[in-house]
């Protein structure tokens, strides 16, 4: 259950608009369903009470959103905890204007994975409803399914690693705390497994990937103006052009540009139409860095230094990392 | 080695102009042996060896990948060693997650003067490449005559 409602968001709007604090709004707009929320742009309170929304599927992060935001006078944005730390590395690599931008942090209590509540419920979904705990799935089919709501969420929010909002200008409700969070658990179970197991996972996995390039537009550390998988000439910008090498390519490079500036928010898994849990390459990435070079969280801190334009002289060698990277031989 | 008897592996060997190019050179004019299958490719420092350099290397049909750079704290440019290190450390243990063996790639400190040394580094990583047989899992099949 969300504790900061939907009409609180869209008064703190009003209140802002009205006071000409801001010109415009970032929030999740409705879509046919409760679920197929969309990132919107909006310019008034009227056009807010017509289809904004905040309800448990408003995942997508607003913080790559201020990159291309070009209006006049500032803009409001609601930065959930996770949200937060996109927006400060954002800040850290000169994205956009902080002065710009006014951010209102609001408290999230997880969101729902409509693929796990369509999995459960069946066809026909037609509509979600919060109450308490529970969920409640309306369904053409079979009237009304009572779900508890700590199952279905995302994968990246039962993980969640901070309720804590490390940038705001503003916070609505209370602030949460950095979670001790199991996030790595999935990451030591592939690295337990054989080397042709994980090749195996890998293959099935990445052999899937239709090349939509969602995973990469989506997310705020890979915003270069330019990109390496952009360039048709390259042989590697799309499907058509690639083969099994190409996928692993992609994912291998695209996953290590982004090493030690992924904040792990989760959004390249969250979009990926063909459920590629690339969550699973970016989070070790960061165990890796975790274990040779000591805790990193990319975002916590505006103007870190990220670990791959660092170094110490004793840095661990490849050789060894390999070994202490915890992988099975 | 009676499994891939006659398999002769193609090694790609980015070394750093300033002291592995130069170690390479050494060894060659002290006559030390190393196996004709590697492949030597000049950088500027090892630095420069953009990781998709490595992965295109397997991709054209190499099967170990060996860079080689100045000693830490010995970098013509002062500290780009540094950063090739970490760098590879990740990388490595990434292709290694991803099931891709990791006696295919390695990353060594031959100086100028260590012609022996390069010799030798280059002799093991071949008969370790060797034994491993051919790269099937980064190969492109169309690369392939
Ligand atoms: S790689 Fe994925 S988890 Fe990391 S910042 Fe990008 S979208 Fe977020
Ligand atoms: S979103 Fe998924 S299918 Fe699309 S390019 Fe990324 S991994 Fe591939």
């Amino acid at each position: 259950m969300q504790t900061v409602t939907k009409e609180m968001l869209i008064a703190k709007a009003a209140e802002l608009l009205d006071n000409g604090s801001v010109t415009r709004v970032f929030g999740w707009q409705k879509g046919e369903f409760d679920y197929d929320v969309t990132p919107a742009l909006f310019h008034s309170a009227a056009e807010m009470e017509k289809d904004f929304v905040w309800n448990d599927f408003c995942g997508a992060n607003f913080s790559k959103y201020l990159i291309k935001d070009k209006g006049e006078g500032k803009v409001l944005v609601f930065l959930k905890p996770c949200d937060t730390y996109s927006f400060n590395q954002l800040l850290t690599e000169h994205r956009f204007d902080r002065e710009k931008v006014y951010a209102v942090g609001i408290p999230c209590d997880g969101m729902a994975d409509i693929r796990l509540i369509k999995e459960e419920a069946g066809e026909g979904v037609t509509g979600v409803d919060t109450e308490g705990d529970e969920l409640v799935v309306h369904t053409l089919y079979d009237g009304d399914i009572r779900l508890n709501r700590g199952d279905f969420l995302a994968e990246r929010c039962k993980v969640c690693k901070s309720k804590k909002h490390v940038a705001y200008d503003e916070l609505m409700g209370d602030d949460g705390e950095i979670a001790d969070s199991a996030r790595f658990d999935e990451v030591a179970k592939l690295e337990a497994m054989s080397a042709d197991e994980r090749f195996a996972f890998w293959q099935n996995e990445l052999s899937r990937c239709i090349r939509c390039n969602a995973c990469r537009d989506v997310c705020p550390a890979c915003s270069c103006e330019k990109c390496v998988f952009g360039n048709p000439k390259s042989g590697v910008e799309n499907k058509a052009a690639s083969d099994s090498f190409e996928e692993k390519m992609f994912h291998i490079i695209r996953a290590f540009h982004v090493a030690g500036r992924c904040t792990d928010c989760g959004e390249c898994s969250r979009v990926c139409p063909q459920h590629i849990p690339l969550h699973l390459l970016n989070r070790k990435f960061i165990k890796d860095i975790d274990t040779f070079y000591g805790e990193y969280q990319a975002g916590a801190e505006v103007g870190s230094r990220a670990p791959l334009v660092d170094y110490t002289e004793g840095d661990i060698e490849p050789s060894k990392a390999v070994e202490r990277g915890g992988a099975n031989a | 080695m009676q499994v891939n008897e006659g398999f002769k592996p193609t090694i790609v060997a980015f070394c750093c102009n300033w002291c592995s190019y130069a170690g390479a050179d050494l060894a060659g004019n002290n006559r030390l042996n190393y196996p004709a299958e590697v492949k030597i490719i000049r950088v500027p420092c090892s630095c420069r060896v953009n990781p998709m350099f490595i992965l295109r290397a397997f991709q054209r049909g190499a099967d170990g990948v060996i860079i080689c750079g100045c000693h830490p704290g010995d970098c013509h440019y002062t500290s780009g060693n540094y950063y090739t290190r970490r760098r590879m450390s990740l990388l490595f243990s990434m292709l290694d997650y991803l099931g891709i063996e990791r006696e295919r790639t390695r990353l060594e400190w031959v100086s100028a003067a260590e012609g022996a040394k390069f010799a030798a580094t280059m002799n093991d990583f071949v008969e370790q490449v060797t034994k491993l047989g051919e790269n099937k899992r980064l190969e492109d099949l169309r690369c392939k005559q």
